[in-house]
C-alpha cells in the first residue's frame, strides 16, 4: 500500500542515529524517555501524529463518550415494522436524527464510523507489533548468526519482499473466505514482515563488531542474552519507526481488502462501511457523506502513523529538521553555551 | 557478469516459490471451494482440461502430491494456465491479453510520470532548503501517502463526475465505441484514463518527493558538491549533475522495491472505476469464483514485477559501479 518512505530515508542517508547510539545501561530508560517526549513536543508533526493518535484510541477505548445508536439498529425499511414508512432514499439522507444519514438497509452510519474505530485500530496496532516482532527475530537473528543462517533468512527475506503482497493477499484471503479481524490479522502479519526483516538485519550487521557486543562475548554470555539485552535496547527508536510504518500498512492493505469485500461483511469497521456505500451506490444516490467520513477517518488514522514516523526520521537525523526549527535551536543553544551550539550545528551541516 | 548470474538466480528462485505458493494455497486451506466453483459450472470440461485443473487446484486427486506439482509446474512454464470458468472456453492466457495493454498504458505511464515528477520535485525542495515549497511539501505529501488509494478514486469521481459532470466515472472507453485507431477514440480513451491515473499520482508521488528529497539532503553536504560550488560551477549544473545524480540512485532501488505497492493501488484504483485492466480483472475473477483467472493473474503480476525489478537492477548497475564490486 503506501510506500515506506520514511522508513527507508534514515537508512539512506547514511547519517548515524543519535537515539540509537549505546548509551550507559544505568539511567537509559527514563532519559530516553523524558527525550522523546520533548522531542515529540518540539516537532509539529509529531504533535499532530500524537493528537490524531490519541483521538482514536479514546473513541476505540470508549466509544460511549460520544452518543451513538446501536450500529445494527434498523431505523426503517421492511425489516422493520414499527418504523413509519418513508421513502428510502429520503430516511437515508443524512439529518438530526442520523448526523451521517443511514445506509439503504436503515443502519445509521456515524455509529457504524464511532463503533468501527475500534476494529482499525486493534488491526493496525496488532498488526504493527506482530510484523515488527516476526521482523526483529528474523533480522537480528539472521546478522547475529550468520554464515548459512543469514544466507536462508536473507534469501527467505528476499523472496517474500518481491512478490506482490496486494494481489497475494487477495488470493488467501479469497480461499479462507470472509475474513474477520483475526484472518486479516493473521493473513497481514505473516505476508507482511519482510521489509522491516531487512532493515533491522542492515541495522544489527552495523551493530556487530561494536565494543560493547564483543565485550559481552568476551564476557561468555550466551546469544539469547546478547540479542535480546544488549542489541534489541539499542534499536528502540528504529523498531518504533517501523512499527508506525507496519501499522500504517495494516491499515491501507486491510481496509483495501475489506473495501474489495473480502472481509467479512457483518463486522463493523470503516472499510466494510465503504464496502456497502459502494455496492449499494451512495454516490450515485447522492449520499456523499456516507462515503466520505469513514475514508477520510482511514486517511487520518493512516496519517497519524505516517507523521509520527517521519517525524521520528526527522528527530533521528537532525539535518532533515525544518529550517526554522534548526533556526531556533541554534539560537537557543547559541544563548546556552554559546561556542559548543555553533560548533554543534557545524557537525549537523557536515 | 556475476552480478547478473546472481541475480537472475535469484529471480528465478523467487518465481518458482511465486509458481509452489500457487500450487500449495489451495491445498492448504480449509475446505476447496475450487469444487464448488466447478459443480456449478454449467459448461462440460474435456478430460484434458480437468485433469489440468485437477492437478493445478488438487481436486479428484488421482495422482500423487509430486505428480501433481510436475504436471502443473509443466503447464505453467510452457504457458497454459488453463481455461478461465467464466469466459469458457476461453484460454486464461487469451484472455488476460485484452486487459494487459489497458494497465500497462495506465499504471505504466501513471508509474514513470510519478516517478520522474516526484524525483524533480523533491532535488528541487531539498535543493531550496528552507524556502516555503521546501517547509509545505513535506508534511502535506506524508499525509497523501497515508490516503487510501480508493478513497481519493471514490473522492475524484464525486468532484470531477458526479457534481462538476467534467469526465467520465467509469470504464476505459464509452460503450459501444469501437476500439480503433482514430482521434475521437484516442480522446475518449484520454479522457476516461485522466479521473485514475490522477488518483494514482496523488498518492504514489509523494513517496518519491519525499525520498529524493531526504537522500539529497545527504548528498548536499558531500565534499564534491561543496568543491562544484567552490569551483564556481553554475548552480543548476551542480545540483543536477552531482547532488541530484548521486542521490538518485537509492530512489531508484526504491523503485523496484515499492512495485508492489503501485500494483495494489492499482488494482484498487482500476475497481473503483471498473477500468478495463488486469487490476479489475482479477476482482472480477475473485468475485465469480473464476479460480484459474484469479491465479493466472496473480502470477502474470508477479512475472511482471520481477521483470521490472531486474530492469531497475540493470539500470543501477550502470549507473553505480559499486553495485557490481559489492560481494
Amino acid at each position: 500500500m503506501a510506500m515506506p518512505i520514511s522508513v527507508s530515508s534514515g537508512q539512506q542517508t547514511g547519517l548515524p542515529d543519535p537515539s540509537v547510539l549505546p548509551t550507559s545501561q544505568g539511567a537509559r530508560g527514563r532519559t530516553a524517555l523524558s527525550r522523546l517526549t520533548t522531542a515529540i513536543r518540539r516537532n509539529r508533526k509529531a504533535t499532530v501524529g500524537v493528537i490524531l493518535l490519541l483521538l482514536f484510541t479514546l473513541v476505540a477505548l470508549f466509544p460511549n463518550l460520544i452518543p451513538h445508536y446501536n450500529p445494527v439498529e434498523i431505523f426503517y425499511g421492511p425489516k422493520c415494522p414499527s418504523c413509519y414508512s418513508r421513502p428510502a432514499l429520503v430516511q437515508a439522507t443524512p439529518s438530526s436524527a442520523h448526523l451521517l444519514g443511514t445506509d439503504l438497509e436503515g443502519h445509521d452510519v456515524f455509529s457504524q464510523v464511532i463503533v468501527g474505530t475500534r476494529a482499525v485500530l486493534v488491526l493496525a496496532i496488532v498488526t504493527g507489533l506482530l510484523t515488527t516482532l516476526i521482523a526483529m527475530v528474523v533480522g537480528v537473528a539472521a546478522a547475529y548468526l550468520g554464515g548459512s543462517w543469514d544466507s536462508v533468512l536473507n534469501v527467505v527475506t528476499d523472496v517474500l519482499l518481491v512478490i506482490p503482497l496486494f494481489p497475494l493477499l487477495i488470493v488467501i484471503v479469497k480461499y479462507i473466505g470472509q475474513s474477520g479481524n483475526l484472518v486479516l490479522i493473521l493473513v497481514l502479519t505473516v505476508t507482511g514482515w519482510s521489509y522491516t526483516a531487512r532493515q533491522l538485519r542492515s541495522q544489527s550487521q552495523s551493530l556487530r563488531n561494536r565494543d560493547f557486543l564483543l565485550a559481552a562475548r568476551v564476557r561468555g554470555e550466551r546469544s539469547f542474552y546478547i540479542i535480546m539485552v544488549e542489541m534489541i535496547p539499542t534499536m528502540t527508536s528504529l523498531l518504533l519507526a517501523c512499527f508506525l510504518g507496519n501499522a500504517l500498512y495494516a491499515v491501507l492493505a486491510g481496509s483495501g481488502l475489506q473495501f474489495l469485500g473480502l472481509g467479512d461483511p457483518n463486522m463493523i469497521s470503516w472499510g466494510t462501511t465503504l464496502y456497502w456505500a459502494d455496492t449499494q451506490g451512495a454516490l450515485q444516490s447522492g449520499l456523499y457523506l456516507w462515503e466520505i467520513v469513514p475514508g477520510l477517518c482511514i486517511a487520518l488514522l493512516g496519517a497519524a502513523f505516517a507523521l509520527l514516523n517521519y517525524a521520528f526520521d526527522e528527530i533521528g537525523n537532525p539535518a532533515l529538521r525544518p529550517m526554522r526549527a534548526r533556526k531556533r535551536a541554534r539560537k537557543q543553544a547559541a544563548v546556552a553555551i554559546p561556542v559548543g551550539g555553533l560548533a554543534s550545528d557545524d557537525a549537523h551541516a557536515s | 557478469m556475476r552480478f547478473a548470474l546472481r541475480r537472475v538466480g535469484f529471480f528465478l528462485l523467487t518465481l518458482w516459490a511465486a509458481l509452489t505458493l500457487n500450487f500449495l494455497l489451495p491445498r492448504v486451506m480449509p475446505g476447496n471451494p475450487v469444487e464448488a466453483a466447478i459443480s456449478s459450472l454449467h459448461v462440460p470440461l474435456t478430460t484434458s482440461e480437468m485433469n489440468a485443473i485437477a492437478a493445478q487446484f488438487g481436486i479428484n486427486e488421482h495422482q500423487g502430491l509430486v505428480a501433481a506439482y510436475f504436471t502443473y509446474l509443466g503447464h505453467t512454464l510452457t504457458g497454459n494456465l488453463g481455461v478461465s470458468f467464466v469466459h469458457y472456453p476461453t484460454p486464461v492466457t487469451t484472455y488476460i491479453e485484452t486487459g494487459i495493454w489497458w494497465t500497462l498504458g495506465l499504471v505504466g505511464t501513471t508509474t514513470v510520470l510519478a516517478f520522474v515528477l516526484g524525483t524533480a520535485i523533491g532535488a528541487i525542495s531539498a535543493w531550496r532548503r528552507g524556502s516555503r515549497l521546501d517547509s509545505t511539501l513535506p508534511p502535506l505529501l506524508v499525509f497523501t501517502t497515508a490516503i487510501p488509494y480508493f478513497w481519493v478514486g471514490l473522492m475524484l469521481i464525486l468532484v470531477f463526475s458526479t457534481i462538476l459532470g467534467w469526465f467520465p466515472s467509469k470504464g476505459g472507453y464509452t460503450l459501444g465505441a469501437t476500439p480503433a485507431l482514430t482521434w475521437s477514440f484516442i480522446g475518449d480513451v484520454l479522457d476516461h484514463a485522466i479521473l485514475p491515473a490522477a488518483a494514482l499520482l496523488i498518492t504514489t508521488i509523494g513517496g518519491w518527493v519525499l525520498t529524493m528529497r531526504n537522500t539529497m539532503i545527504g548528498t548536499l553536504t558531500e565534499d564534491y558538491v561543496r568543491m562544484a560550488r567552490a569551483k564556481g560551477m553554475p548552480p543548476h549544473r551542480v545540483m543536477v549533475n552531482y547532488a541530484a545524480r548521486n542521490a538518485i540512485l537509492p530512489n531508484l532501488t526504491g523503485f523496484a522495491m515499492s512495485l508492489g505497492f503501485v500494483v495494489s493501488g492499482a488494482i484498487l484504483v482500476e475497481y473503483v472505476f471498473n477500468y478495463p485492466g488486469v487490476g479489475f480483472m482479477l476482482f472480477n475473477a475473485v468475485e465469480s469464483n473464476d479460480y484459474p483467472l484469479m491465479q493466472g493473474l496473480f502470477l502474470l503480476i508477479t512475472v511482471a514485477v520481477l521483470l521490472c525489478i531486474v530492469l531497475s537492477d540493470i539500470a543501477t548497475a550502470i549507473l553505480d559501479p559499486r553495485t557490481r564490486t559489492a560481494s
